[in-house]
């Protein structure tokens, strides 16, 4: 059984843990053309190479990304969301924009 | 009585104990100690089974456990291997796979046939001509297969235990003990795992000086130091049976799976001997020179009288040397190499005067009536495979052969190792382990006794460096100075056939050609279209001569070729080790043992255990349930809702992120007051759905599906890991319990109770919240319409779940409150029209698609799944979610995800189908398309083969489509 170093609670066993697929940053949901937007959410890169993926240890429901090779199995590094992602993140609002 | 073999041979026997056992009904003499097949060995018994398909004779091979030779019939255990399988007083062995008895098989007449059994027999019979396959299926399931199953076996306990150490050292041989010793000496929690009764491998009874004493002497010398050390744990008898990622290494003791989990591996799983390839090669009394090695040092049994040794090396030397001091005639030392380099070792047998012939083969064996080895016939190579047209027969009733060895590359290869083959000097390498992995001993092509020990310590120090006990530098990979053991051809074909490469599937040489020459030239297709290395012994013996021979035959080199791959379990696994013990949560709600007394049938879901109905006397199921749902029509009754999901969001930004999670607005929603709450994903797919309470400006409380709580609360810490807005999430599931109480009288019930909260329709509305006191238990009321009547859920703390059931009881009593469960529900729901997310859903549900359009919010900036709803939303929907109704109760009910049908085209699917008390007919909710979504529409449902039922599509709700009865 694979190990996965979780950022919060150090080495575990990998069924310790869930998969929440690859991570890609969400295009602007108003801005973004239907292909761009359909593309994020329907079609998965699948790259043979280093991908960024959400895991999620289920135990202490605590998200973390870890980067892996999909051609060796390796987990690179794992690492907390705050990495990616800084301070609150507002959303677009369509009527405030046309005002 | 047996003879055997003077002290200190038998290093593995009890001479004091004598144990008697039977084989094939006959009584049999052996000692403490013995195997099956070395107590029938000391009593000159060689014949241990009949082969797979030919059903020749058969016996040992390598007296390792490492070939299907040996397998026998023991009452209650099919296919155990007889050179590994302990005597018990009194036990019943037999042998294998044949009809009448083992010395005289009616089977063996196959053997006869063998040119009408052709490589791909089962592929071609198969194919055709059309419908053989039928006649010949009832020969061949008989004929095939091994040993018995005993379908009254009583079962046995298995189970499971979890190891930790920082190095795992995986056989016991000279290399593991010694790199166990030197990474116990670095600082590490050390475990030494081999698969014999006692450490030592091949120092217990190989060869390695010209006295044949330095084994031992090494050995002890090891043993006294690991002894010594209180950090390395020895487990013998134990086998690890794969390799699985980061060093995860399942352990095989008894009974016992341990999952092992090791910082670093040092693999010393050591070499295992390759027979040679001539007529009758498989013949009783054709052994490994290991295995009359440890007949001799292990058993102290004579492995015959007179031998003859067939080598491609200089161990066979030490085969002969060791026969020789135990006093049996060496017949010949047949060596196929032309101009050897001989050892010490050799030069000793050669000044002894044994006789050698070198540049020789074994051309074929022959047997005598009792189907052991009687004579060899002995022939002059002329060039690789080939040998002169006469030779020399020699008498003999044992030959040894030392041909070469195979790492036992499994584990290896299964944490990624690439094993290579070099054609000139016959040697495998395993290159690219991981860094987690070292290798050391004849695993690693060494077997100089002083080469294999500086190789085991620089392993170890690799090892132990790696994990920070030790810095200086680790040392060279050492190459050996020594020739290679391998012969490179030690193949020798025979008009007769019968050279067998592949023992468990009695495959021959001519049998692996024609693989190739039917076309299958790929080692992988080779193995799988002639079944070669897919019997229980998993191509040990057979693989490197496959490889060979499929390499001769392609014109290609051995190292291009390559062999096939070892998959775990390394060796036959019982099923007992898998299954055994387990541990599967179970989830029970703080009311369960009331459910129990009140003759509740339970049901699992998911983890948790709930009531589907309560048995009411000697009444049929289905009238129980519609009891349940006309009490709560008419009267009132509870269920238990304690497993619904229950989450906690607090803090200034709870309304904000509640708009962005789910499908409808929050930001203006009252505190006190309820809204449904309906979750999509980013692909607007239907996932959840609940009842977002507001008990303050910054408090809500949240329900989520019995089945989704804990992936909806994961979504949403997921999504927050995101946007980062100011909230706490708390999963409370397990920390509340809730009753509903439900039906006209539900209020009535509840002003019984003494509490703080004003129950009356004005006070706390349809769809209201109230925090309060309910008899000095803390309570979230949720004024709630699920079954369509007046609806109270009150959620408590856990501990008091039972506690508040016992009170709404009592308070109900003069109204004729009845518990309810989860069946009467599922028809309550129906009956109003919801959908149950999962049953009515499914992973393309749209909310149009479900008619739940009204759930979703078009005037908020985001939500998720909101901009892909609106792309769905330019094309009309494929499919809806539709009521039907059947008036005639005499048609037959349709059941969840039969096919709604247009003519034979499939066109939709039931997801719930139920018989409504209440209206007094079938209803049902059914994925239809578009152009029968009309109400009015007649579809056709298939319920069954023959039987096609017509239904009419029926706006929702079926039952008070007003809703005035919940809003009372």
């Amino acid at each position: 059984m694979k190990l996965l170093n979780c950022p919060l609670n150090g080495i575990r066993n990998i069924s310790e843990f869930s998969y929440g697929g690859e991570y890609h940053p969400m295009p602007d949901h108003i801005a973004s053309s239907s292909r761009d937007w359909v593309e994020y959410v329907f079609f998965h890169d699948n790259n043979a190479g280093i991908v960024t993926e959400w895991w999620c240890h289920i135990a202490s429901s605590f998200w973390f990304l870890a980067e892996r090779d999909t051609v060796t199995d390796e987990i690179i590094r794992t690492f907390k969301t705050d990495e990616l992602f800084h301070g609150r993140a507002d959303v677009t609002d369509p009527k405030s924009e046309s005002k | 009585m047996t003879k055997r073999l003077p002290h200190p041979y038998g290093r593995l026997i009890d001479r004091t104990k004598k144990i008697q056992f039977s084989f094939e009904g006959k009584i049999v003499d052996g000692l403490a100690g013995d195997t099956v097949a070395t107590a029938l060995l000391a009593n000159n018994e060689w014949l241990l089974s009949r082969s797979f398909k030919y059903h020749r004779p058969r016996g040992v091979l390598t007296l390792a456990g490492q070939d299907a030779n040996t397998m026998i019939q023991l009452p209650s255990n099919p296919n155990a291997l007889a050179d590994k399988e302990l005597i018990t007083e009194g036990l019943e062995a037999k042998g294998q796979n044949y009809s009448g008895t083992l010395e005289k098989d009616r089977g063996s007449i196959l053997g006869l046939f063998s040119r009408f059994l052709p490589v791909g027999f089962y592929y071609k019979a198969f194919f055709r001509p059309r419908g053989i396959w039928e006649k010949w299926a009832a020969i061949i399931r008989k004929k095939a297969g091994l040993g018995v199953i005993d379908q009254n076996i009583s079962p046995s306990y298995y189970d499971k235990q979890y190891k930790f150490f920082d190095v795992v050292v995986v056989g016991g041989g000279p290399a593991g003990m010694q790199a166990a010793l030197d990474s116990a000496v670095d600082g590490c929690e050390v475990l030494l795992i081999d698969e014999n009764p006692i450490l030592g491998g091949s120092l217990n009874y190989s060869r390695f000086d010209v006295e044949g004493c330095q084994g031992q002497l090494i050995r002890q010398e090891l043993i006294s130091a690991i002894e010594a050390k209180n950090n390395i744990s020895v487990m013998t008898d134990a086998v690890c049976n794969g390799w699985f990622a980061d060093n995860w290494l399942p352990v095989v003791a008894g009974n016992r799976l341990f999952k092992v989990r090791a910082a670093q591996t040092i693999l010393c799983t050591g070499s295992l001997e390759q027979p040679a390839l001539f007529h009758n090669n498989d013949l009783p009394g054709v052994i490994m020179g290991s295995a009359a090695q440890r007949m001799i040092h292990l058993y102290g049994v004579y492995p015959g009288s007179a031998a003859v040794i067939l080598t491609g090396n200089n161990d066979g030397y030490g085969v002969a040397l060791d026969l020789h001091d135990a006093d049996i005639a060496i017949k010949a030392i047949v060596d196929l190499r032309d101009k050897p380099i001989y050892d010490a070792i050799a030069k000793k047998a050669i000044d002894l005067g044994l006789t050698v012939k070198t540049g020789y083969a074994v051309y074929a064996a022959h047997h005598k009536r009792t189907r052991s080895v009687k004579s060899v016939d002995i022939r002059k190579i002329i060039r690789p495979g080939i040998c002169e047209e006469i030779g020399d027969i020699i008498d003999c009733d044992v030959v040894c052969m030392s041909v070469g060895y195979a790492p036992a590359y499994q584990l290896a290869c299964q944490a990624g190792a690439q094993l290579s083959y070099n054609d000139t000097s016959a040697m495998f390498t395993l290159k690219n382990c991981p860094s987690n992995l070292q290798l050391a001993g004849s695993v690693n092509s060494l077997w100089d006794l002083d080469e294999v020990r500086s190789e085991a310590s620089r392993a170890a120090r690799t090892a132990t460096k790696s994990l920070g006990f030790i810095s200086e530098t680790e040392g060279e990979i050492i190459s050996s100075a020594k020739p290679s053991p391998n012969h490179p051809w030690p193949i020798f074909p025979h008009p007769k056939g019968k050279e067998f490469v592949d023992f468990d599937e009695d495959l021959t040489i001519s049998d692996i050609i024609n693989a190739t020459s039917d076309g299958y030239e790929h080692i992988q297709l080779v193995k799988r279209y002639s079944t070669c290395g897919m019997g229980p012994s998993q191509g040990r013996h057979s693989a490197l001569a496959a490889a060979r021979i499929v390499a001769w035959a392609t014109n290609r080199s051995v190292a291009e070729t390559g062999v096939t791959t070892a998959r775990p379990p390394f060796s036959a696994e019982k099923l007992g080790l898998s299954a055994g013990r387990s541990f599967y949560p179970k989830r029970l709600t703080n009311m369960h043992t009331r459910h129990i007394d009140a003759g509740a049938e339970m049901l699992q879901a998911g983890a948790w255990f709930r009531p589907a109905f309560y048995h009411q006397g000697k009444l049929d199921n289905q009238s129980c349930i519609n009891n349940e749902v006309d009490n709560i029509r008419n009267n009132v009754g509870l269920v238990d809702v304690s497993t619904l999901g229950g989450i906690d969001l607090r803090g200034p930004d709870v309304a904000e992120f509640l708009e962005r999670f789910y499908t409808f607005r929050f930001k203006k929603q009252p505190v006190g007051r309820a809204r449904y709450a309906l979750l999509t994903n980013e692909a607007g797919i239907v996932i959840d759905d609940g009842v977002a309470c507001r008990l303050s400006e910054f408090h809500y409380y949240i329900t989520a599906t019995t089945g989704g709580a804990d992936r909806v609360y994961q979504s949403m810490l997921k999504w927050n890991s995101q946007w980062r807005l100011d909230l706490d999430i708390s999963n409370v599931t397990s920390a509340y319990c809730g009753i509903n109480i439900a039906g006209p009288n539900a209020r009535h019930v509840l002003t019984k109770l003494q509490s703080d909260i004003d129950f009356s329709s004005d006070a706390f509305p349809y769809m209201g919240v109230r925090t309060g006191v309910i008899s000095n238990i803390p309570a979230r009321v949720i004024r709630v319409g699920f079954v369509g009547e007046i609806g109270y859920e009150i959620h408590v703390p856990q501990l008091v779940g039972e506690a508040l059931w016992d009170l709404v009881i009592e308070a109900g009593h003069e109204f004729g409150i009845q518990p309810f469960g989860i069946e009467a529900q599922r028809i309550l729901r129906l009956e109003k029209g919801h959908i149950i997310i999962g049953q009515d859903t499914d992973a393309m549900s749209n909310p149009n698609e479900i008619q739940m359009g009204w759930a979703v919010s078009r005037d908020k900036p985001f939500f998720v799944g909101g901009r892909t709803i609106s792309e769905l939303e330019r094309k009309p929907p494929l499919r809806k979610l539709v009521g039907f109704l059947i008036d005639d109760l005499n048609s037959p009910m349709p059941q969840e995800s039969h096919l709604v049908l247009d003519g034979t085209k499939m066109t939709g699917r039931v997801t719930s189908c139920n018989y409504s008390p209440t209206l007094k007919k079938i209803i049902g909710l059914a994925y239809v398309p578009l152009e029968k979504a009309e109400s009015g529409s007649t579809i056709v449902i298939k319920s069954s083969k023959d039987c096609s039922v017509e239904a009419t599509v029926t706006e929702l709700p079926f039952y008070d489509p007003k809703s005035l009865r919940q809003e009372l």
